[in-house]
């Protein structure tokens, strides 16, 4: 009330720190979504954040540039975002079938693409394994010219393309689905060839669900563990995930040492999040606006 | 009460040919055997209810629609071997179809920005037409605006100009005011003719509202369940409908059965002279609601009595029990005789009643 009273002989305009609304209980909402975000999210990480520290400075510092840790930490994230990355095109191509095109069995075919959702992700690994794996019918195939699936950096990369994909799809679907006919027909109308409908029609639009689906796809493939650890082999310095790494620190008492890692990955995830939400800012401004 | 149709078939006045069309969506015919011509620069307006297969025709001129058979042609040229984005029609959509994430004046510079390199005008040139174009459909300042920030008339006018960019051979409309609200339909009715005489391009305009289509067309071309019932100027088609159906679609109708003998009308207690050309024997008599004359009910005309009279803004709506059926007519404030009150008896007199054989 006297900050009310006050602030117009202050001469300043403030913004009140709260819309009104017509709608009862925001003291109630408010307070519960707090208290619960708050126990299920802010306080399992305050305790990541606030863990490594019983190491000292240089004890982090030690263990983050553990040769190990490195190499664990660049390839979960650099596997994670080139499977994200391969997920963009062939989600889009995928969900494109789906929409675009009518013909039998494509109920079957876009059940099929939330296998991997459902799929518990342990059972996701065997099977991966038992096909990329140097007797498996694929790997096989792939050893043939030379190239070792399974039990290296390609198995791991695998792995998260197939964890990946339905987040893709599943965001571009809807949009490519709502996407008018007519303004696509507009643009043949006006000369434009199919290459140019997609790249300056089709592909704008849907640009900021291809983010979302990168983001989605990335977040989850850089926290996948149960199907990873199967085919990847886990060898140390060479296809070792850092969450498996922190599986291996916590059986060894290391508890600090896993949150470490932990919050490496929660500052690096949290980094390329931040980033891509950029990226769409900056779509969204320069669309419509 | 001849009617004549006005059949120029000769390929030096027409521009746009259509023989023989037939599509079909599965098993739905959606046009069968459609068969009309435009003159160079004519305004021409597709007219029909919903699924009458105005819309397809027009998306088969378009070519976003191959029909099954039939020949359509364009200054003599094979229309139906261009694909769409060779046949330099410009097309615009009920719902604008702007690209939302381009501004004003790229969505109407697309035309000229995707063309080949060797046939793509300058940027100074492509902003000079911009330009020109915007000040056309009267929108300049509004040129870095994006779609979402313009009202639905100002959508629709930018989707023209963008249109008009690529300068069309042809301009195809297909009820490009059907979402916006009454005011700014006959705004942009007027504007649009103005335009199009301006401009000088053939228009092939589709729409369910009778009186768009006889506001704004040269000829008027009706389409009922896929098939060209009537080609004719606003006035022939209106004056002359060819089947009961036209008459019905063009304005509101009242029916009585009657009889035509030896060049005699009889409808009734009321007996006049046939229309020209009138079928002998049962006949359906269509007339206008507003198109009759009172008489006293000792005078000539269809016996009737006055169950109501309601003033409608600038009308008056008189509910008549004719033949033991209520019949609403209609009289504008002054041309209503004075005395026709509710229970009265009184003669009504069609004044051009058009007569078709009993269906």
């Amino acid at each position: 009330m006297t900050a009310a009273a006050v602030a117009p002989l202050a001469g300043k305009r403030r913004t009140p720190w709260k819309q009104a609304s017509i709608l009862p209980g925001f003291p109630l909402a408010m307070g519960w979504t707090l208290t619960y975000l708050g126990l299920v999210v802010v306080l399992p990480l305050t305790a990541l954040i606030v863990r490594p520290w019983e190491l000292g400075l240089s004890g982090v510092w030690a263990t983050l540039t553990e040769e190990r840790v490195l190499a664990s930490l660049r390839l979960s994230f650099g596997a994670a975002f080139l499977a994200a990355l391969t997920n963009v095109p062939m989600g889009l191509l995928v969900a494109w079938t789906l929409t675009r095109y009518e013909f039998p069995g494509r109920r079957i075919i876009d059940a099929f693409v939330d296998l991997p959702f459902a799929l518990p992700t342990a059972v996701a690994g065997i099977a991966l394994t038992a096909i990329y794996a140097p007797n498996g019918p694929l790997g096989s195939l792939f050893a043939q010219i030379g190239i070792k699936t399974a039990y290296t950096p390609i198995g791991v990369y695998i792995a998260l393309l197939f964890i990946g994909l339905p987040f893709v799809v599943r965001t571009v679907q809807p949009v490519l689905q709502d996407l008018d006919r007519e303004v696509e027909e507009a643009a043949q109308t006006l000369g434009a060839t199919n290459l140019q409908r997609f790249r300056l029609v089709v592909l704008p639009a849907v640009a900021p669900a291809l983010i979302s689906g990168f983001s989605l796809a990335f977040a989850r493939a850089v926290g996948e563990y149960g199907s990873v650890i199967f085919i990847a082999g886990n060898m140390p310095l060479k296809s070792e995930i850092a969450p498996l790494l922190i599986v291996i620190k916590l059986e060894q008492y290391d508890y600090a040492g896993a949150a470490v890692v932990g919050l490496a990955m929660l500052f690096i995830s949290f980094g390329a999040l931040l980033a891509v939400n950029g990226v769409q800012l900056f779509l969204a401004r320069r669309g419509r606006a | 009460m001849n009617f004549r149709q006005v059949d120029d078939t000769s390929p030096s006045v027409n521009a746009l040919e259509i023989k023989g069309v037939s599509k079909a969506f599965g098993r739905f015919p959606a046009l069968k055997d459609v068969s009309l011509q435009a003159r160079d620069k004519e305004f021409l307006a597709l007219l029909g209810p919903s699924g009458s297969g105005k819309t397809t025709l027009l998306r088969v001129l378009a070519g976003l629609e191959q029909p099954d058979t039939g020949e359509v042609r364009f200054a003599g040229e094979d229309f139906l071997a261009l694909p769409v984005r060779r046949r330099k029609v410009g097309m615009v959509f009920q719902h604008y179809a702007l690209f939302r994430h381009m501004t004003v004046a790229q969505n109407i510079a697309f035309g000229l920005t995707v063309r080949k390199r060797s046939e793509k005008p300058a940027r100074s040139e492509i902003a000079d037409r911009v330009a020109h174009l915007l000040q056309l459909v009267q929108l300049e300042g509004l040129e870095k605006r994006f779609p979402s920030q313009l009202s639905g008339g100002q959508r629709q006018r930018v989707a023209l100009a963008r249109a008009l960019a690529i300068e069309p051979k042809m301009l195809l409309l297909d009820e490009p005011f059907g979402a916006l609200d009454a005011q700014v339909r006959r705004e942009l009715r007027r504007w649009l003719r103005e335009l199009h005489d301006r401009a000088g391009v053939t228009t092939v305009f589709v729409t369910h509202d009778q009186e768009e289509a006889l506001d704004l067309a040269d000829r008027v071309a009706i389409l009922k369940d896929g098939e060209l019932i009537q080609l004719g100027t606003p006035n022939e088609v209106y004056e002359h409908p060819a089947t009961p159906f036209v008459f019905d679609f063009l304005g509101q109708a009242c029916r009585m059965p009657g009889v035509v003998e030896r060049g005699r009308l009889r409808v009734a207690d009321w007996e006049s002279d046939a229309p020209t050309g009138a079928p002998d024997g049962a006949v359906d008599v269509y007339f206008r609601p507003d198109e009759v004359t009172f008489a006293p009910a000792d005078g000539a005309g269809l016996a009737a009595q006055v169950r109501g009279v309601a003033q409608r803004g600038p009308d008056v709506r008189i509910d008549c029990l004719i033949e033991g059926e209520t019949v609403e007519l209609q009289a504008h404030g002054p041309t209503l005789p004075p005395g026709v009150t509710t229970g009265l008896s009184v003669r009504i007199k069609p004044l051009r009643p058009q007569v078709y054989a009993a269906g």
